[in-house]
């Protein structure tokens, strides 16, 4: 007779159990954006409804915003950081392809040798990091996870482009998950459509910018970098707007109402909607499909911390709890939404 | 005297009572845009372009496209949007998707 495995015992429920948060320290105005594009601050507002953008500065790196962010969810959920059994984070700014930011992050805690990896959902990486703990949690695979979305979004963007770099802030949200005794978290819905990979992404690959970089070291006096190579130095980011609003709203709307669906409640039973931070249009658009009574708190964070892909929906839910503790304990909608193009949502029970 | 658009009965008219003739468009899409922008239908005529004559942002005109969609049962693919340049495009285009 063969010897008989043992697999891990699953828990029947997990919740969020703490939240933090980090913004950049410097405050980009509408006025400050203009010196870079011809605009104007009432423009901006009206097409975005951003008045202010946070930004690291540059001795602030990206895992410097994750660190301040996840001690805060530690503290706020009565965690240290050597219960941890897996760190998370979401992230599209690393500098490094590798070794991950994860890793690094769970030595500063000092969760090594919890494992630790790094997810690239863009704006749904934070639903997606969550979709991951809830599962990990459930299954029996770690007992307490941190999911962290980490942006510095400043690196990678051209200010004097006008699809996206204007919206963009840097930041870090992040959250602890762990077992509970009542449902927390409620099914993940959650998908990609790589059919539009073209409509939100870099300008072009690492592999033109080590061409550039091959001409460059072949010809030291730069002539072989004509204006032509020159805009290939660095990759930022670009958008095809219109394509992403009509798929963020009315594409996003269903897969909301799915989310509540699979969670067996209703708008009506919402306290908060905290959808991922793009645009404050495509937010007001989205509450309407939803049909959202008027009693939902709507997470507007992006007026003044402007779009921190996925870091924007922590950062709304610290903000909303600090604002409003009341709400602590009530049931929450989140859906990310972004580059892939990849969504994710979740109805939670607030931290 | 610019260029003459029909508004004339196509032959859409003939179809069906689901299939809306040029008027009824031109009248439905007035009422969209009114909806989201608050200009008056009356301003909403085929000569007028979208974004110089009607102020109407990239935004606002995706959201006029999928009311669009839902009111006239038509698909108008993004890459169509761009070639709505005035309210006649999108009235021929509606009632070309409907034919």
């Amino acid at each position: 007779m063969s010897a008989v495995l043992t697999q891990n015992t699953a828990r029947e429920f997990t919740r969020i159990m703490g939240v933090g948060a980090a913004r950049g320290d410097v405050v980009v105005t509408n006025e400050d954006v203009c010196q870079w594009i011809d605009s104007s601050d009432e423009w901006i507002q009206k097409r975005t409804g951003i008045v202010t953008r946070r930004r690291a500065d540059a001795e602030t790196s990206l895992l410097d915003l994750a660190e301040t962010a996840a001690r805060g969810a530690l503290q706020s959920a009565g965690i240290e950081g050597s219960q941890l059994g897996a760190v998370i984070i979401s992230t599209v700014t690393s500098p490094y392809a590798t070794p991950s930011a994860a890793a690094a992050l769970a030595d500063r805690l000092g969760a090594t040798p919890a494992p630790a990896f790094d997810i690239s959902a863009a704006c749904a990486g934070y639903c997606y990091g969550v979709a991951q703990a809830d599962a990990l949690v459930k299954s029996g695979a770690a007992e307490y996870v941190l999911v962290v979305g980490a942006e510095k979004l400043s690196d990678i963007i051209d200010n004097h482009e006008r699809t996206i770099s204007f919206l963009l802030g840097d930041g870090a949200g992040a959250v602890v998950i762990g077992p509970s005794e009542t449902a927390g978290i409620g099914p993940s819905v959650w998908g990609s459509d790589g059919s539009k990979w073209d409509a939100i992404g870099m300008t072009h690959s690492m592999l033109d910018l080590r061409d550039v970089a091959v001409q460059a070291e072949e010809d030291p006096q730069g002539n072989a970098l004509v204006a032509e190579t020159e805009a290939k130095l660095w990759p930022t980011l670009r958008q095809d707007g219109q394509t992403v609003f009509r798929w963020a709203v009315w594409g996003m709307a269903k897969e909301a109402q799915r989310a509540l669906d699979a969670a067996g409640i209703t708008a009506d039973d919402l306290s908060v909607f905290l959808p991922h931070q793009a645009n404050m249009r495509i937010i007001d658009e989205m509450a309407k499909q939803l049909k959202l009574p008027e009693s939902v708190a709507i997470a507007r964070d992006i007026a003044d911390t402007g779009n921190t892909s996925a870091a924007s929906i922590p950062l709304a839910m610290h903000r909303m709890l600090e604002e409003r503790p009341e709400l602590s304990g009530t049931l929450g909608l989140q859906i990310g939404f972004g580059a892939g193009l990849v969504f994710g949502a979740q109805v939670i029970v607030l931290p | 005297m610019g260029r003459e658009i029909s508004v004339g009965r196509v032959p859409a008219q003939e179809k069906g009572s689901l299939m809306a003739s040029n008027e009824e468009i031109l009248a439905g899409l007035a009422e969209i845009v009114n909806e989201e922008t608050g200009l008056a239908t009356e301003a909403v005529q085929l000569d007028k372009s979208f974004t110089d004559d009607l102020d109407i942002d990239s935004i606002s005109m995706m959201t006029i496209v999928v009311n669009a969609e839902e009111k006239f049962d038509v698909k108008i693919p993004d890459e169509e949007v761009k070639n709505l340049k005035t309210v006649g495009d999108a009235v021929n285009f509606i009632a070309n998707a409907q034919a």
